[in-house]
């Protein structure tokens, strides 16, 4: 009966209209597509909007930092000299003021027609002092020899040069005065201040705030470096075998139940809270070495394992049971069923959850602030493995921060330089990710 | 058995090897962190934590030191005078710090909390002044001279009105001195976690709550002094006094964003960034090096840090930071502390003392 009655009222419409003509009910289910189809696009448009203004501003803020100013100078220190400034007690110092001092009779000597006097050179100059000491330490041989050096200048030089500091916007102060800039531009005509590529941005370590100059990201791209490896040799395994025991062996009862619950309000914890945890366990209980990159790492695994556990069950869940199936039907243990045949198929998923966990440890920084890793903590390399993990060492983002709150503007240009050496760290982090994911994925 | 598991596993999957491998990294990450929990044991550098505002100095006085010396560059950590002062009376080990950096002097409180975790004898060591600048985005309104009185007004919860205390409706610097500008008030004063925020209160609004007759007032209405005088510490919550909890940058940020805003900052950071700030008298003296070290600038404060006396001798390079930190060469009016902005203290021999003789607080002083 109700077959009847259907088809008996669907069937006159249909005879009515022919499939190829557009009702009106289509017409709006098609412009509801279009509709959507346009926020889509609108939505993605709007995405790439906004990175592209961030990574234009990035760049435009960024790239000064990788170029700086040199005032390249031939310096004739003797031994006389060396063994007196190697005798105070500001040993820097004194090395600057010969510095000066050849600078001045050189420039006399040249007869610039520009007036100047040593305090002038002193403004010029960054802090040249540590430079000058570690390579006469080093090659005591060059000393009553002439030695070409290329200094960074300091930091309001490097400003005029690049358009940050104009003759309109310079105050004259005992940083650097009106009269200075006429100094400048005779040196740039002579080519003794020159620009040139930052090395030293890209190797160098952490300087005082009065040094911008001197300052580099290296150092604390290696401490984010040792933090990364403790970070993934601890992790991923960890997270791993806890994946797999949790998903493939452990029973179902309410005690699983519980320590899943917990893994996945772990994962929402604020990464600071972390930070006070590895302040209490690690450094006072443990008596683990402040300021030390295992330390940091420590911290981050904690706040690592549960997106790796999280990201690993999910791939472990996605391989199909089929695989688990046919592999127990042939005869394979369990394990063997897991390890054989299984996790190699998880695998792309686990090193991606695992790379998505460790780009997001390489980030933080309010962790660190409570185990000593923000701050001036300049140091140059690490000797060796072991102390690369205890020594004291920033962090990217940690230095980066620092940077950011200097006084000094020239500090705020090399954090945002610092921002595109992170970049760069990530994106290598990522295209390794890739790499093996293409490597080890398998379709069925 | 498990040795013919692992066979199997290479010998089939590849990829399983690798995870063989991490067992064996995990094994050796953990033996090299048990190993450095001795090697903890021998901590190498100086540890320094506190003030934001000591950070700068203390950091080119670390640099220095690294450069100069043959001990490894000290740590220094930032995070504010009381944070630092907390975590320099944890205790003493070479898991605490060994020196705190402050922008006010240690208080009662602070030095029982520490004589509590077995902190007795600390060295207080005062490095020099600093004075605390009110200035505004250089093409702002001219905002160029200030009595604490007209912060108050501007800025205190409470203020007199007609010999009456009233809540604080001002909007406009005109409103209460025809002198300024008919400019929106805005001020950016910095958070109670910052020592500098002690001294604001006590130099200027508490100075000004007197100058104002306000304080007078409020204890004609029946309220006992102390009373008023946290009444006069009271800052207005609508949203024209804004706490900075960051440091200076974040004040400069905010000046940049609005053409209105007066913001609090130290000397140096002023100083280094002339081009985009200019500063206002305060109680008719522009402050400078010289009127600070003078006095005549009402809003200045000494700087501190304090070294735990246990640790020299134990931490390697500790004392000898210390008297690096006071010497002539870098804390006098020539060395670079003061090229920085630092205003340097006239009695720094006496300091240099009492750092070469390990004087304590309490004892001697």
């Amino acid at each position: 009966m109700s077959d009847a009655s259907l088809t008996s009222g669907a069937a006159p419409t249909r005879a009515k209209k022919s499939l190829m003509a557009v009702d009106v009910r289509t017409r709006k289910r098609n412009a509801a597509e279009k509709r959507f189809r346009a926020y889509g696009i609108a939505a993605i448009v709007t995405g790439m909007f906004f990175l592209i203004v961030l990574a234009v501003s990035i760049v435009r803020s960024g790239l000064p930092a990788f170029s700086h100013t040199v005032v390249s100078v031939e310096f004739n220190l003797t031994e006389e000299q060396f063994a007196d400034a190697e005798s105070q007690l500001f040993k820097t110092k004194a090395y600057e003021a010969l510095l000066i001092e050849e600078i001045r009779s050189a420039l006399v000597a040249r007869g610039l027609d520009v007036e100047f006097d040593s305090d002038a050179i002193a403004r010029l100059l960054g802090k040249p002092g540590g430079t000058l000491r570690e390579h006469y330490r080093a090659n005591e041989q060059d000393l009553g020899q002439p030695v070409r050096f290329e200094l960074a200048a300091a930091s309001r030089v490097d400003g005029y040069l690049t358009g940050r500091v104009t003759r309109d916007t310079l105050q004259d102060s005992r940083f650097l005065q009106g009269s200075d800039l006429d100094l400048i531009d005779a040196l740039v005509d002579a080519d003794i201040i020159t620009r040139a590529f930052n090395w030293n941005f890209i190797m160098g370590a952490d300087t005082g705030v009065d040094n911008p100059g001197g300052a580099g990201i290296g150092a604390s791209v290696i401490g984010s470096f040792f933090m990364m490896l403790v970070v993934l040799v601890l992790s991923l395994p960890i997270g791993v075998a806890a994946s797999i025991y949790l998903e493939e062996f452990a029973p179902q009862n309410r005690f699983t139940d519980l320590i899943e619950v917990n893994i996945s309000n772990l994962a929402a914890v604020p990464s600071i809270v972390f930070g006070i945890l590895g302040l209490a366990v690690f450094i006072q209980f443990m008596q683990l070495p402040q300021s030390a990159p295992l330390v940091g790492g420590l911290v981050l695994t904690l706040m690592t394992l549960p997106t790796i556990i999280i990201s690993t069950r999910a791939s472990l869940k996605s391989v199909p049971p089929s695989i688990r199936d046919a592999a127990l039907g042939v005869g394979a243990s369990k394990m063997q069923a897991v390890f054989h045949h299984v996790l190699p198929l998880a695998m792309p998923g686990i090193l991606t959850g695992t790379i998505i966990g460790l780009a997001q440890a390489l980030g933080e920084t309010a962790p660190l602030l409570l185990i000593g890793m923000v701050g001036f903590v300049a140091r140059g390399y690490p000797d060796g493995v072991m102390s690369g993990f205890v020594d004291p060492n920033s962090a990217m983002p940690a230095q980066i921060y620092t940077w950011a709150a200097r006084a000094d503007a020239s500090f705020y240009e090399k954090a945002w330089g610092g921002i595109i050496i992170l970049l760069l760290f990530l994106l290598t982090m990522n295209i390794i990710a890739i790499i093996l994911r293409r490597k080890f994925e398998r379709r069925w | 058995m498990g040795c013919k598991i692992t066979m199997g596993v290479i010998a089939e999957i590849p990829m399983t090897g690798n995870i063989m491998s991490l067992t064996k990294l995990t094994t050796s990450a953990l033996a090299i962190a048990a190993m450095s929990a001795t090697a903890a044991a021998a901590r190498d550098q100086v540890q320094v934590a506190g003030s934001s505002t000591v950070l700068p100095y203390a950091s080119i006085v670390a640099e220095a030191f690294g450069e100069n010396t043959d001990f490894p560059t000290p740590v220094v950590e930032s995070g504010g005078s009381s944070a630092g002062l907390k975590r320099f009376c944890e205790g003493v080990g070479e898991n605490t710090i060994d020196i705190a950096n402050a922008s006010r002097a240690i208080r009662e409180k602070e030095i029982k909390a520490c004589a509590e975790n077995g902190v007795t004898d600390i060295i207080e060591v005062r490095i020099g002044y600093d004075g605390i600048v009110f200035a505004s985005q250089i093409n702002g309104p001219a905002y160029t001279a200030f009595q604490p009185s007209d912060i108050f007004n501007a800025i205190g919860a409470k203020v007199l009105v007609d010999g009456k205390i009233v809540d604080n409706t001002y909007n406009a610097w005109s409103e209460f001195n025809s002198d300024f500008p008919n400019a929106e008030i805005a001020m950016f004063i910095p958070g109670t976690k910052h020592g500098t925020r002690e001294v604001f209160e006590d130099k200027v609004l508490l100075k000004g709550c007197e100058d104002t007759g306000a304080m007078q007032a409020m204890m004609d209405a029946g309220m006992t002094e102390d009373d008023a005088e946290d009444a006069c510490l009271d800052v207005r919550q609508d949203g024209k006094s804004v706490d900075i909890d960051g440091d200076y940058t974040e004040t400069l940020a905010r000046i940049d964003a609005n053409t209105d805003g007066i913001g609090v900052f130290g000397l140096a950071f002023y100083e280094n960034n002339q081009d985009k700030l200019k500063v206002a008298t305060m109680g008719d003296v522009s402050p400078s090096t010289e009127t600070i070290a003078s006095g005549e600038y009402p809003v200045s404060r000494p700087l501190f840090f304090y070294v735990k006396k246990a640790h020299i001798g134990v931490i390697p390079g500790l004392k000898e930071f210390a008297q690096f930190f006071v010497a002539d060469e870098l804390a006098g009016p020539s060395g670079p502390l003061a090229n920085y902005g630092l205003v340097s203290d006239p009695e720094l021999s006496e300091t240099q003392k009492a750092v070469a003789e390990e004087r304590t607080l309490g004892a001697g002083s």
